[in-house]
Formats: structure tokens, C-alpha cells, sequence
């Protein structure tokens, strides 16, 4: 492109595209996720000598999610592309998982000509329009000079506070007008302030009450975990003898070899854990937002308790339960704060309750049958990576028996679809993950009926020879709605079940590694081949058709009133 | 209960359908919302009349502040404020009945903006009771059509009262 004669003095001109990429470029973007289309063409062009490393899924909700992964696996803000109309509205699922997970996320979408736009146009859609409730915020560029400062106010707002994605769609004109080039300015948003540290009259009340509590619980959620706050969570916990629960989003933030982990609560949590928060006296909140899943019956939750809530977000605070301490602010702050004001305290008697729940409902399965059990099979994953691999899942029974029977240790170890519960997560999240984690270990615990969604980025995972491992888990069914409908439909079993291919012959046809396995003998050996697999391996393993998580809290009923206690007897 | 919102929120496409589509995804009720520019030409201000409890009204106020365009949201709860709400009325007024609803746009301090062979067009401003009385006193003559602005306040000067302000 040749430049027009200007005066030495004026400002070198840009056009659009280039100013998207080098603004990336700055924000230390290093890798992105996403799809062609007619109005991204400009973008793809300045992409294509860019020292961004980008990978192309195969429908772009694969790349969403891949972008989603990445981000919670590095901490970092993913960066996923779509072109206007289909390309856009394809993110949705994607935008809404991270939105409802608080994952940042910035995402750009091209957009039809302005003077096209609200004309119904070719690929035209009201991507903002559409967008606006599943993103933290959405913005439509109508003056390229405002390209650069629009992308950095994009990912300071997706990457501070509680984090989510945002949405910057930009008309293929504004990708290709030029525009001088001016220094980055400070970013300024009105409306948009970040409280990080906690009131100190309210961490005062707060370490008070955690003096006096014979019975306290500390309740952690995926807050305390972006907010990277897992050491002063550590640090709380042991000064002052705190035992810990974690819903599905906070498993990692606590050791869960630790003997003070309680492991997960709610619908699927652990008795031990349900039963502690129903006997507390102090329940105290960091980084979760009291959601159905956790809490059973609101009125009955946590009856004998009172409430501290640790968050950064004041919209949450005293939503669902009403809060006697509200501490607004990051979770690291604050939990730092609390440690240095609270005292040691033995806690035995408490500690000797907990015990005792443990010693009588352990998590349980029929380990003694001839059953291939899908818990068995987690298990033995555990066993063999040392339960240090990275771990990932679509959503159903397989997502819940994970989060029971792969103890996490580390913070963003435990890579799922919390809010949304969105089925198809697990391959492409996979994906993302492995790209964040270059030579390490990645397994996609995965359901043959979330499989179902999104195995086409199974040709991603060969094409960018990205060595993720599908545990498949299969059932011949989708799972949860089955136990729910054997539970409470009289195992009217109306349009749960799919007939699925020969998955190992779907991953050789892709290019990749595929295994069946079947018998419980052939579990071991199956595992340690598929962790020592160097190329994307789908191990379809053939579980109990009609195996159920337990225990269960049925919906409507109090946290502490759970099924499946003692379905296996204690030998 | 009727409680007032103020929000000061960023002049710029795509606001308005934000909170109105926020108000709509977590089941919120709106009485009335008016929004208009200010003397700054980057802000606009929305007067939005919630119905519900303190718990939902604190709901309303702290999702408000999440929003990036929104700047600054106050609840008038419990404040003195001065709360106006517009409207234009038409009311059936054939040639005999005219001294008689005349009288009544007096009393109520309203103007007659129109008139045609046998209707009359009213502008009524004034606090929410007064435009329901002036509604009520019309209703025996036939209203014909009528158009109101909704809700605007803002709180009265009190010397060392702070106003419930969120920012975040």
C-alpha cells in the first residue's frame, strides 16, 4: 500500500485492521482463537504476519470455549474471533458459560458496513443486540480512532473486579479506513470502579466472629481461585483451624488431600461436607455466590449460622442469603487482613464431629462387582497422575463423579462448565487448556452425549498436534436426565438416550488415537496407555449403563436431607 | 412499594436496552422509566420507578452499578425528594360541558394545550397523586387518549444529609 506525501510533522495512518492487531499485540496477547468470514477478511490479513499464534476450530463455539480454557488455565484474558451474522451468534453458548463462570474473555466480531447495519444485510446480526445479558459488557465501533482505546478498555474491564467477557463488534469499514496513530491513553471509565480492599471495621467484625465460632465452616468458591488467593486461603485456614468446603468452581483452591478438606458441598457434595454446613455456626463465604446447586432449600440452609461473605462482587452479597458481614473486596486482600487478626484455635471438638462423618459416609461405589464403574475409572486416573494432572469435563454424571473422586490440590487444576452447565465443553476446553500448557498432562473427562456436541475439534486437536486425552466415560445415555428420570418419572426413559458411533473409529478417522475398552480387568493398563499417548487419543470406556451419583439432594429439599447415604454398606 | 432510582448513565448507544433488558432478565418491575440528556452532553440521567421490597430494591440498585455504562445510581428511599410526572390527557368536552371541566382544569393548576369541536387537550405536571386525581376527576367525561412521561425526581437540599450513593 503505497503512503500518500505528508508533511514530515503528521502522524503515521493506519488502517483499522493493523491497529487491532498491534493493540492486541501491546495487551500481550499471544495466542487466538477463531473463524473466518467475509467482514474479518481485513483483520485475517494483518493477522497472518502477526506474531500471534492463532488456532481455527471447527465451529466457533469450539474456539469460544477454547479461549475459555485458556483463560482459566494461565489466569490471562482469552481472545476469540467470529465474523457478523452466524459467526457471532454461534458464541453465544460459549460468551454465556463464560459470563455465568466469570471468566475473562474478550471477543471480536465483525459486523456488516455501517451504513448497512439494522438493514437486514448478508450475515447481519444484532451481534450487541444479542449479546448485551451474556456479556459484562458489549460495545459496536463506529469511529476507527476509537479501534485501540475501545480493545484496552475491553480487557481491563474483562480481566478486573470479577472478571468477564466482552464483546467488541467492529464493521469490516472500520477495519479498513485508516486512522493516525497516537499513544496509548490512560483508560478511563466513569462507571466502572474496582473495590479491592475490604472495610476495615468490616474484617475486624469479621475476625471477631471467626474468634468466638465453636463450629465455623469456610465456604470457597471459584472467586477465591481467580482472584489467585489460594495460598492466603491456605494461610487462614491453618492459623485458625478452619475446615474447608469447595463448590464444583472452588475445587483446587484447597488441597483436597488435606485432612481439614471437606471436598465439595450441595447437590452432589460430599455428606461430611452438607452436614458440616448445616451444623455450623459461622459460615464463612469466599468468593461463592450461594447458588441452588450449593445450597438445597434456601430457608433451611445453613440454619444455626451466621454469614460472613468475602466477595468482589456487591451484587452477590445478601442476593440469596442474607449476610450478617458483608466484606466487599479481593478475596486476596482481605483473607491476608483476616489471618493477621484472627487467633489459633484447637477446634477438637468439631474436628472429632467432622471425623466422624467422614469415617461414616465416605463417598461409595460398588467396587466389588464385576461392573466396569465409571467412578473406578476416575479413581484410577487419580491414582496414576498423583492426582496432579490437569483436569477437564463436559457436564452430566461424569462431570459430578469427577469432582467426587479426583481430589484436586491446586488452584485452576479443574478446568468445567460450572454456571452454565453447557454439554460440548470438554473437548475444545481441552484444547485451550493444552494450548496454555504446552508438555503438560490434559485429560478431557468427558460424557459420550456432551462428546456428541463438539467432537469435530477433535480435528483441531490433530491438526495443531495438541495431545489431549478423552476419558470417555460412556453410558449409551445422557446420564444426569436419566437418573433424574429413573428417580422421579418411573424411569420413563423419553429421549435420553442416543445411539452413538464406535468413538475410537471417530478418532482414527480424525487422525487420532481411539481405544475401547470394556472389561474392568483392562481398566488399569487402558489408563496408563492412554497418559502415555503423544498424540490425541479418544479411551471410550464402556461403563455401568445405569450407575447413579450419590448422594443427592432432590431439589426442594434441605442441603442435609440427601439419598444415597448408605446405598453400599460399610464392610 | 414504589421506590425511585436515579442513574446518571453514559449518553452512548445501547444503554437504555441494557437496563431495560436487565430489568427484564431478573424478573424486576418497572413501574415507569424516563430517561433525558443532561447539561453534560456525555450524560443522560433515567428516573426508573421500581415496585417491590428493600431486598429487591437493593437487587436493583447494585445490578444497576454493575453495569459499565452506568456511572452513578442513588435510591431516593427515605429521602425528601421533588417528584414530578407529565401529562398530556384528551378529554370529551362538548360545547355545554366546558365551564365545568374549565373549572376543573383550575383546580388543578393544569393548561389547556388544544382544543377541538368536543375535546379538550390537557397538560398536567405535578407530583404522581395529583395526576391520579386529575385522571379520576376526567374518567365521568370520557378520556379519549392520554401520554405520560413518567417519573422524574430529585432529592431537595438538606443541610448535612448525604445521599445513598453507589459507585462501584
Amino acid at each position: 500500500m503505497s503512503k500518500e506525501p505528508s508533511p514530515p510533522s503528521a502522524p503515521a495512518r493506519k488502517p483499522g485492521s493493523q491497529v487491532i492487531v498491534d493493540t492486541l499485540v501491546e495487551q500481550g496477547v499471544e495466542v487466538m482463537f477463531g473463524y473466518l468470514g467475509g467482514v474479518v477478511l481485513p483483520l485475517f490479513d494483518k493477522l497472518y504476519d502477526s506474531p500471534i499464534r492463532f488456532i481455527i476450530p471447527r465451529h466457533e463455539q469450539g474456539g469460544c470455549h477454547m479461549a475459555d480454557a485458556y483463560a482459566r488455565a494461565t489466569g490471562r484474558v482469552g481472545v476469540v474471533v467470529a465474523t457478523s451474522g452466524p459467526g457471532a451468534t454461534n458464541l453465544t453458548t460459549g460468551l454465556a458459560t463464560a459470563m455465568m463462570d466469570s471468566v475473562p474473555l474478550v471477543a471480536l466480531t465483525g459486523q456488516v458496513r455501517t451504513e448497512l447495519i439494522g438493514n437486514d444485510a448478508f450475515q447481519e446480526a444484532d451481534t450487541t443486540g444479542i449479546t448485551r445479558p451474556i456479556t459484562k459488557h458489549n460495545v459496536i465501533v463506529k469511529n476507527p480512532a476509537e479501534l485501540a482505546p475501545t480493545i484496552r478498555e475491553a480487557f481491563y474491564i474483562a480481566s478486573t473486579g470479577r472478571p468477564g467477557p466482552v464483546l467488541i463488534d467492529i464493521p469490516v469499514d472500520m477495519q479498513i479506513a485508516e486512522v493516525p496513530v497516537t499513544p496509548p491513553d490512560k483508560v478511563s471509565l466513569p462507571g466502572y470502579r474496582i473495590r479491592t480492599h475490604g472495610h476495615a471495621r468490616q474484617i475486624s467484625a469479621a475476625a471477631r466472629a471467626i474468634n468466638e465460632a465453636q463450629r465455623p465452616v469456610l465456604y470457597v468458591g471459584g472467586g477465591v481461585i481467580a482472584a489467585g488467593a489460594a495460598g492466603e486461603l491456605r494461610a487462614l485456614a491453618k492459623k485458625a483451624n478452619l475446615p474447608v468446603t469447595m463448590t464444583l468452581m472452588g475445587l483446587g483452591a484447597f488441597d483436597q488431600t488435606d485432612p481439614a478438606s471437606l471436598d465439595m458441598l450441595g447437590m452432589h457434595g460430599t455428606a461430611y461436607a452438607n452436614f458440616a454446613v448445616q451444623e455450623c455456626d459461622l459460615l464463612i463465604a469466599v468468593g461463592a455466590r450461594f447458588d441452588d446447586r450449593v445450597t438445597g432449600q434456601l430457608k433451611t440452609f445453613a440454619p444455626q449460622a451466621r454469614v460472613i461473605h468475602i466477595d468482589i462482587d456487591p451484587a452477590s452479597i445478601s442476593k440469596n442469603v442474607r449476610v450478617e458481614i458483608p466484606v466487599v473486596g479481593s478475596a486476596k486482600d482481605i483473607l491476608a487482613e483476616l489471618t493477621d487478626a484472627v487467633e489459633p484455635r484447637e477446634r477438637a471438638e468439631w474436628f472429632a464431629r467432622i471425623a466422624a462423618w467422614k469415617q461414616r459416609h465416605p463417598l461409595q461405589y460398588d467396587r466389588q462387582g464385576s461392573g466396569l464403574k465409571p467412578q473406578y475409572v476416575i479413581e484410577e486416573l487419580w491414582r496414576q497422575t498423583d492426582g496432579q494432572a490437569t483436569i477437564v469435563t463436559g457436564v452430566g454424571q461424569h462431570q459430578m463423579w469427577t469432582a467426587q473422586f479426583y481430589r484436586f490440590r491446586r488452584p485452576r487444576q479443574f478446568i468445567t462448565s460450572g454456571g452454565l452447565g453447557t454439554m460440548g465443553y470438554g473437548l475444545p476446553a481441552a484444547i485451550g487448556a493444552q494450548v496454555a500448557r504446552p508438555g503438560e498432562l490434559v485429560v478431557d473427562i468427558d460424557g459420550d452425549s456432551s462428546f456428541n456436541m463438539t467432537m469435530n475439534e477433535l480435528c483441531t486437536a490433530v491438526q495443531y498436534e495438541l495431545p489431549v486425552k478423552v476419558c470417555l466415560i460412556n453410558n449409551g445415555y445422557m446420564g444426569m436426565v436419566r437418573q433424574w428420570q429413573e428417580l422421579f418419572y418411573g424411569r420413563r426413559y423419553s429421549c435420553s438416550s442416543l445411539k452413538n458411533p464406535d468413538f475410537a473409529k471417530v478418532a482414527e478417522a480424525y487422525g487420532a488415537v481411539g481405544v475401547t475398552v470394556t472389561e474392568k480387568a483392562d481398566v488399569p493398563d487402558a489408563v496408563a496407555r492412554m497418559l502415555a499417548e503423544t498424540r490425541p487419543c479418544v479411551f471410550d470406556f464402556h461403563v455401568d449403563r445405569e450407575e447413579n451419583v450419590w448422594p443427592m439432594v432432590p431439589a426442594g429439599r434441605s442441603l442435609h436431607e440427601m439419598d444415597g447415604l448408605d446405598i453400599f454398606e460399610m464392610a | 412499594m414504589k421506590h425511585i432510582i436515579s442513574a446518571l448513565v453514559l449518553n452512548k448507544p445501547g444503554v437504555l436496552a441494557h437496563v431495560a433488558g436487565m430489568f427484564a432478565a431478573r424478573a424486576f418491575n418497572i413501574d415507569s422509566l424516563a430517561v433525558g440528556r443532561t447539561d453534560d452532553p456525555n450524560l443522560s440521567r433515567m428516573t426508573i420507578v421500581v415496585i417491590g421490597d428493600d431486598r429487591v430494591v437493593e437487587q436493583v440498585r447494585k445490578q444497576l452499578a454493575k453495569i459499565v455504562t452506568i456511572v452513578k445510581v442513588q435510591d431516593f428511599a427515605g429521602q425528601d425528594v421533588v417528584a414530578r410526572d407529565l401529562m398530556l390527557i384528551t378529554v370529551s368536552c362538548p360545547a355545554e360541558k366546558r365551564p365545568e371541566i374549565q373549572a376543573l382544569i383550575e383546580m388543578f393548576m393544569a393548561k389547556v394545550v388544544d382544543i377541538g369541536p368536543k375535546t379538550v387537550m390537557v397538560e398536567v405536571a405535578g407530583p404522581e397523586s395529583k395526576i391520579e386525581a386529575f385522571i379520576d376527576s376526567c374518567r365521568p367525561y370520557g378520556i379519549k387518549s392520554m401520554v405520560r412521561t413518567g417519573t422524574v425526581a430529585m432529592a431537595r437540599y438538606v443541610r448535612g444529609r448525604a445521599t445513598k450513593e453507589t459507585n462501584e
